[in-house]
């Protein structure tokens, strides 16, 4: 058989597509429960590292039941409104109106401590999304803990802020001034005038990531602000 | 297979020992450096890239062994990196679903593994012209020379580099500058030049005791 021709050259490509295409589909679908069960995981896992839980993928599901008390939804206006917080797609309520968009709040119990309210942030980085964890202490003020974390900075500059020292800074900054005013935090580079009280120090070389993640703070704690509010009353 | 030549004859059993020495694809073919540089860190990131190459080199060898006879020649490369590509998102896919951290971790080097050099190198060179069960033991050895170096880089680069091996710490706490004692992590080591310059060590230690692949 003359496996040069013209015929047999493309028949064997396509036939070999086919078959591929087939075998991947198969395999992606067969697989997916398990990677999106691991996902869950990770997410659960961020969320516990917010308030400075350490949990590996085994103790995650037990661990986040017996922290995370409650979770619900507000809206702009701090009024609760239906829907599974854990489900909501932060990347799809972005592209909505303020109004309209879904704000998912976690409430942990840390014991003595109090409850902390974790709230979910996203934003972007030098070349992709980046995402976050604030809990605030009861005071709605004070910042318990920050995860955060990026699909593709670069290695070394912006993706340090998955790092404990770009995060532990965080810890005790507060996002409202003393009169009240909402200042979220700042990431500021050495140099940048800022109050110590609201703001973290920048990671050198990462800069556009560093303002990519204070503009993440500052857009997602401020559509909170009415919710803050009910909470302080 | 023919019967005068047994499943794991001398011939066969130098496919798998060659690469472990004398024809490693890193230390004396270098391929596959920058892989090698990335992932060894760390040494169970190392372990788990060394086996997901391993697979993927043994059964992309195999199947293009046994497809080779029908393949157009013209499009032999394309063959051959479709049959790669569908291996490595396989076994991506499979890390994803059951090691998800480590797959984290190697993130983009899994995928890079389609223009690891090794495999189309090996695909070229061997299974083209040569039956199945050579062409897969040939696979498994190459993936086992590359492997073996990795290990290697990553066992020294996490000893010195981090203090720990497999993720477990090895050097007391006590003895760090920090808690009063006298040693330090050299940092230097989880960079990755210095994964090249290990490699460097290993090659010059491998040649200076096999004078015979000392190039002109």
């Amino acid at each position: 058989m003359d496996t040069n021709g013209n015929k047999y050259t493309i028949i064997y490509a396509s036939v070999m597509v086919v078959a591929v295409a087939v075998m991947l589909a198969i395999a992606a679908t067969q697989l997916k429960p398990f990677q999106d069960a691991n996902i869950l995981i990770e997410k659960k896992q961020n969320i516990l590292k917010s308030v400075n839980i350490v949990a590996d993928s085994k103790q995650a599901n037990d661990l986040f039941s017996n922290t995370i008390k409650e979770l619900f939804i507000v809206n702009s206006k701090g009024e609760k409104v239906e829907g599974d917080a854990f489900k909501v797609d932060l990347k799809v309520e972005h592209s909505k109106h303020i109004d309209q968009r879904k704000l998912p709040v976690y409430v942990a119990d840390m014991g003595e401590k109090g409850k902390v309210y974790i709230i979910p942030l996203r934003g972007a980085g030098l070349w992709g999304p980046i995402w976050g964890y604030v809990a605030l202490s009861s005071d709605m003020n004070t910042i318990y803990g920050a995860n955060f974390d990026h699909q593709g900075e670069t290695p070394g500059l912006g993706a340090e802020i998955n790092t404990e020292k770009f995060q532990k800074p965080f810890i005790g900054k507060t996002i409202f001034d003393q009169s009240g005013i909402f200042t979220s935090v700042i990431v500021a580079k050495i140099g940048e005038k800022s109050d110590p009280a609201h703001s973290v120090d920048a990671i050198s070389g990462g800069t556009i990531t560093s303002k990519g993640l204070q503009k993440m703070l500052y857009d997602d704690l401020s559509t909170y602000q009415e919710f803050f509010k009910t909470l302080k009353k | 297979m023919s019967e005068e030549e047994g499943i794991f004859s001398k011939k066969n059993l130098k496919l798998l020992t060659n690469p472990l020495s004398n024809a490693n694809p890193i230390t004396v073919l270098v391929l596959g450096i920058c892989s090698a540089l990335a992932v060894t860190a760390q040494l169970k990131p190392a372990v788990v890239m060394s086996l997901s190459v391993t697979i993927v080199t043994a059964f992309s060898n195999l199947i293009v062994s046994l497809i080779r006879n029908t393949i157009p020649n013209r499009i032999r490369i394309i063959v051959q990196l479709v049959v790669v590509a569908a291996l490595v998102i396989l076994v991506d896919q499979v890390l994803k679903a059951f090691v998800y951290d480590v797959s984290k971790q190697l993130s983009v080097f899994v995928g890079l593994i389609i223009t690891n050099c090794i495999l189309m190198g090996r695909l070229e060179a061997f299974a083209l012209g040569n039956k199945p069960w050579p062409s897969f033991l040939d696979g498994i050895g190459n993936g086992a020379g590359y492997g073996l170096i990795l290990v290697t880089i990553a066992f020294f680069r996490e000893l010195l580099g981090s203090g720990s091996l497999w993720g477990y710490k090895l050097i007391p706490e006590s003895w760090y500058i920090a808690n009063g004692g006298w040693y330090s992590n050299n940092g230097m080591m989880i960079l990755p030049p210095m994964a090249l310059i290990i490699v460097g060590v290993i090659i010059w230690i491998q040649r200076s005791r096999k004078p015979e692949l000392i190039e002109d």
